[in-house]
């Protein structure tokens, strides 16, 4: 703990002294924090590899369970429903990590060329309002809609022959994208506005005056400028790849049964599976879905690293 | 002189536009896109006060075919379970947020200053679950069991008050806005680093304690997975976790309200079900509609500030 080096030339203290204290002191409850709502978890992770039967508090069914290898997951991957679901969690991600690094970026370049400026600003707080809804909200504003009985989509354009919209598997992949882009393209919109106003105004000065079309100028200044940004903002995704947002996904589409093979993903299917007490393809889901997740995020950022070592996050 | 330059710059920029048509055309997709975020929510709203016989009838419109209060009448007059779960929404974000911000600013704080030698252990502690987590399981089993915190505000308060991306926003707050210089001066004067942490570092970083107070408030009031995971007891309910149960089951509502007595049964048995649901998603989301547009700016720069080094 003494005598790090410094390579600033610094005057380092080699001793510990009252200020770390003060700080260990400060840090500590957090610390304390850390260790039960994020670490304790991580231990509990090897109830992935047990029989959990519930005999007493958690950790007495932690140590009577028996171990039981690698059955829960042979379990869980002879189940037909798992290969659906996985189909639909890394789908449904690969279309959204996409959509949602192109149509932010899309409609940030376009809101900065417009005239109005305040026009854009009103824009701009319409667009990022839905962000701050929560899914429940935003379910039953659905509702609103697609209800079959009094939904406005009903009323206005199949009064005479009401649709089942709840019922329709074939609708919801569109539905849910396009839930998907209307959540978060306001948000992802403030994360690129805010680098592209950083952006120096004389670089675009000295573009114009070589002449530089605004298509080039987008191609050459802006987009190079914005690359760590939009990297950064990659890995953060494929890091949860094997994640979705629950409520989405859950809360949308109201747990209709006929939509379970084009909603279900691996989040709702462990929380279901938790709920019913089917422990044990629960845990070896969300090992699945922890580890998987770690290694995506870790390689993702190795590929950044290799490529452009800049840009990579950690 | 600057003012010249202005003129110039300005001269370039109008030089340097898109044309009129696509302008138009830009715009055009702009107000599209605009009228999809607010149009569902004044179709809430306006479901919200039409009468219940017009909802049976005509179904769900933009413009209410007969004005009514009722639902929200309604809401008023059976009062408790709503005031019950407002109070425990308020309460859960109030407390929240204060804890939140306290335990993320000092771990922020410690994590910056340069000479801390727990500092990288520190670092460890709060990058490690940026890339890796227990999963649902083992945290329902950690905090629902063996921290006991199933069926109490506790669970719905703790898990959600620190968070990583949170801590790191501080840290680089800290590291760049507070100069060393004041927190040596500080230390020459006699004072310690608690005194140092809240009268000089928290009391000059109100924006920051505003970005970190914002994003929890929102992740608070929004929040409706703790409950519906640790929450089974009616009346530890939040206004989210009641939506939700009355979304998926609108008999859920007239239940809960005829267990209130005789007198409930009453009132649940010619409630305007429709209106009165609507009115509960208005009542959730009314006072985040008019804060947020105040509180953009705090927003902005905090994800601005997650994105320079996350």
């Amino acid at each position: 703990m003494s005598k790090t080096s410094n390579p600033t030339g610094k005057v380092h203290k080699k001793r510990w002294d009252r200020d770390d204290t003060e700080l260990s002191i400060l840090a500590l409850p957090t610390t304390v924090w850390y260790i039960l709502f994020s670490f304790l978890p991580m231990v509990g992770i090897i109830i992935a590899f047990k029989d959990y039967k519930i005999q007493g508090s958690f950790v007495e069914s932690m140590i009577r369970s028996e171990w039981c290898g690698f059955d829960n997951f042979m379990f869980l991957f002879r189940s037909n429903d798992i290969w659906i679901i996985l189909r639909n969690t890394l789908g449904y991600n690969l279309l959204f990590i996409v959509l949602g690094i192109v149509l932010p970026v899309a409609a940030t370049l376009m809101i900065t060329m417009l005239h109005g400026k305040r026009l854009a600003k009103a824009y701009q707080t319409a667009m990022f309002m839905p962000y701050f809804l929560s899914w429940v909200v935003a379910a039953a504003l659905v509702w609103a809609f697609l209800s079959t009985d009094k939904g406005l989509i009903n009323m206005l354009f199949f009064a005479d022959d009401h649709q089942q919209w709840y019922m329709k598997p074939e609708i919801w992949p569109y539905l849910l994208t396009f839930l998907n882009v209307w959540k978060g393209l306001g948000y992802g919109m403030v994360v690129y506005l805010a680098t592209v106003t950083g952006i120096d105004r004389s670089l675009y000065e000295a573009a114009v005056i070589d002449g530089a079309s605004i298509w080039q100028q987008v191609k050459s200044i802006t987009l190079p400028l914005m690359k760590s940004v939009i990297i950064m903002m990659f890995i953060m995704a494929v890091g949860r790849i094997f994640y979705s947002d629950f409520g989405l996904f859950y809360q949308v589409p109201r747990q209709s049964a006929t939509l379970n093979p084009v909603v279900q993903t691996l989040d709702v299917y462990v929380y279901n599976m938790l709920k019913l007490g089917t422990t044990s393809m629960a845990s070896a889901a969300a090992f699945v879905q922890s580890v998987a997740g770690c290694i995506t995020i870790l390689a993702a950022n190795a590929l950044v690293r290799k490529i452009d070592p800049d840009s990579a996050m950690i | 002189m600057a003012k010249k330059e202005k003129v110039a710059l300005d001269g370039l920029e109008k030089f340097n536009r898109i044309s009129h048509p696509t302008n138009i055309l830009f715009n055009l997709l702009f107000v599209i896109f605009s009228l999809t975020c607010i149009i569902p929510v004044l179709l809430v709203l306006a479901i919200s006060v039409t009468s219940e016989q017009a909802i049976n009838k005509f179904g769900y419109h933009l413009i209410p075919q007969a004005f009514s209060v009722e639902g929200y009448a309604f809401l008023m007059k059976q009062g408790t379970m709503i005031a019950r779960a407002f109070g425990v929404s308020l309460l859960v974000t109030v407390v929240g947020t204060v804890l939140g911000v306290l335990l993320t600013t000092a771990m922020g704080y410690a994590m910056s200053r340069p000479n801390y030698k727990l500092k990288g252990l520190l670092t460890w502690i709060v990058f490690i679950p940026m890339v890796f987590n227990g999963g649902l399981v083992s945290t329902y089993f950690v905090v629902g069991s063996l921290l006991g915190l199933k069926n109490t505000l506790g669970a719905l308060i703790f898990p959600l008050a620190v968070s990583s991306f949170n801590v790191v926003i501080c840290k680089t707050f800290f590291k760049q806005t507070v100069p060393d210089s004041l927190i040596e001066s500080a230390k020459i004067d006699g004072a310690g680093q608690f005194t140092i942490f809240f009268r000089i570092v928290l009391p000059i970083s109100l924006p920051l304690l505003a970005t970190i107070g914002l994003f929890l408030t929102f992740a608070y009031w929004n929040d409706w997975y703790q409950s519906m995971l640790y929450i089974d007891q009616a009346g530890l309910k939040s206004l989210q976790a009641l939506l939700n149960d009355i979304m998926s089951d609108i008999a859920a509502m007239s239940s809960q309200i005829a267990n209130l007595g005789a007198e409930g049964a009453a009132i649940a048995a010619n409630m305007p079900a429709e209106s009165a649901r609507m009115a509960i998603v208005v009542i959730v989301v009314f006072p985040i509609a008019c804060a947020y547009p105040y509180f953009q700016k705090y927003f902005i720069s905090g994800l601005t500030v997650g994105a320079v080094k996350g």
